[in-house]
């Protein structure tokens, strides 16, 4: 176990540590402590590791991660996980805004609430939220799928692409051409392979869950609305 | 990008320590907001008395026998401490009125920053931990206080464009974010009496705000009405003499943390502005939601 101590050491070594393990690693546990909320921890990580951050996080906890797994026990500040390309990213607390936002791959776990601009963006993220998600969550969502065991704000998937949206609880409203569709069986074994790499199979089953899409009424310019413009 | 910062005390153990912990929370805030900072605290009143507290840019000159010459104008005491570019005038409280207009005439190129049984306001043109030593900020006792490191956006990096703003007895209000339809508000307060000092948007909000509690709006109503009538983004923190409000305009791009134990209630624009608060890790901390008030009164 390598264990860094952010405030004695400093956020430039940690990170530079961390991008200096390419490819595989023999050292592959990693803990850091006194995180203090500080700002970066553990960006654009590229290896396969396990790293845990003990205390809450700042801005961009996690971002650009490639095949590691962070593991944040606190809440997270605004862009974790941001523009994430594998691995698994496990928050224990809260996440404020722009969780995920524009991820390419790889699974985020919030395990409290997630604030407004969850997902926005995504592009092929698995995100998982076991609370609440706020307003504007998966804005202009291309791919991937965003899971929520509780309720969604305001205006959830507003100009939404090809991301599946699922959530147990209550939907505030949908936003522009955002729709609920059809849960069929293979929505269900998806969300039961996400429910349980999300660490939530415990706390909810598919058949809770709607499923929200787009109605794919904005991929084209429609000539009609031409003299509005 | 700005940074706020608020502490809101249930403790009064706690109470010597107002201005060390505030500091402390204003300097981790520097990189949000490094061009100027301000800072106000409440602390408990002496019965019958009130506190002006003033700035001025030549103070050697401005704040020479200054005591005496609004004493005689108002036909009061009037002590004075100094502090820097500040000063803080103590008078009787039913003079408080008397002594804005007074020194208008006596001193006219000295800035009044607050009036009231309870505030006090410094601020400056720097760096937030140069403005804060200053005036000593971390030795001051208090029940509650709320400070700002400002970025500016909307007017020019000035004394009177830093915030906290004043713009009724011992109320202030600080901001994160810019509004769109200042110009309009302020011009419909300046029909209803209001007075403005700046150009700055804020100033704006704050006179809302004691427009509205003028009116007979409580705190959180008047703060309520912000989210009808002011356009644009927004994170306020405000203060008055025996309260503290949060409210986030209803997109909260601007970020906010609070946090709650038995001690007290802060605010910061950051977690890491907390993090040497007692007992940081047992509180509830939280993001305000958008378009929701919060309030907390003594």
């Amino acid at each position: 176990m390598q264990t860094f101590d952010l405030e004695a050491q400093g956020l430039r070594a940690l990170n530079a540590a961390l991008h200096a393990l390419k490819g595989s690693t023999n050292q592959t546990a990693w803990e850091v402590v006194n995180a203090r909320g500080s700002h970066a921890i553990a960006v654009g990580v590229d290896a396969p590791i396990d790293l845990t951050v003990h205390g809450s996080t700042g801005y961009y906890c996690a971002g650009m991660n490639k095949q590691a797994t962070i593991r944040i026990k606190g809440s997270a500040g605004p862009g974790t996980a941001e523009n994430m390309m594998s691995g698994t990213v496990i928050v224990d607390g809260d996440a404020s805004q722009y969780a995920g936002a524009t991820g390419n791959g790889g699974l985020l776990v919030i395990k409290g609430n997630a604030s407004s601009r969850c997902g926005i963006s995504m592009k092929g993220i698995d995100i998982v939220v076991h609370g609440n998600i706020g307003h504007m969550s998966a804005f202009m969502a291309q791919s991937g799928n965003l899971v929520v065991l509780g309720d969604a704000g305001d205006a959830l998937g507003d100009s939404l692409y090809e991301a599946r949206l699922f959530v147990r609880g209550s939907v505030k409203s949908l936003g522009a051409d955002c729709i609920e569709k059809e849960m069929r069986p293979e929505h269900l074994a998806l969300l039961a392979d996400l429910l349980k790499r999300g660490e939530a199979d415990h706390l909810a089953k598919p058949e809770e869950f709607r499923r929200y899409g787009s109605a794919r009424k904005l991929y084209n310019f429609n000539i009609d609305n031409a003299s509005s413009y | 990008m700005c940074g706020i910062v608020g502490l809101f005390l249930k403790d009064p153990s706690l109470e010597p320590q107002l201005g060390a912990m505030l500091t402390d929370m204003l300097i981790t805030m520097t990189d949000r907001g490094p061009d100027s900072a301000g800072i106000a605290i409440y602390s408990r009143p002496n019965p019958g008395e009130a506190k002006l507290t003033v700035q001025s840019a030549n103070p050697a000159i401005d704040f020479a026998n200054l005591d005496a010459d609004l004493g005689r104008a108002i036909g009061a005491d009037v002590t004075a401490v100094l502090k820097n570019t500040h000063a803080v005038l103590t008078l009787a409280a039913d003079k408080l009125d008397a002594a804005r207009a007074a020194l208008a005439e006596v001193r006219p190129d000295v800035r009044i920053m607050s009036g009231g049984e309870e505030i006090e306001i410094y601020k400056e043109v720097g760096l937030p931990g140069d403005v804060v030593r200053r005036f000593g900020i971390d030795a001051m006792a208090g029940t509650h206080g709320i400070g700002h490191t400002r970025m500016a956006t909307e007017s020019a990096v000035t004394t009177m464009g830093a915030h906290p703003f004043s713009t009724g007895a011992d109320q202030c209000l600080v901001h994160n974010g810019s509004l769109s339809n200042h110009n309009s508000v302020r011009r419909v307060l300046k029909r209803a009496g209001m007075r403005f000092e700046t150009e700055n948007d804020t100033e704006v909000a704050a006179a809302f705000l004691t427009h509205k509690m003028n009116e007979g709006a409580n705190l959180g109503a008047a703060m309520e009405a912000t989210l009808t009538d002011l356009d644009g983004f927004f994170t306020f923190v405000v203060g008055t003499r025996n309260g503290f409000g949060v409210v986030r305009d209803p997109i909260a791009c601007k970020p906010a943390v609070m946090a709650e134990t038995d001690q007290y209630v802060a605010f910061g624009s950051e977690y890491r502005a907390m993090v040497n608060l007692p007992g940081i890790d047992q509180a509830r901390v939280w993001e305000p939601e958008p378009a929701t008030v919060y309030f907390w009164e003594h």
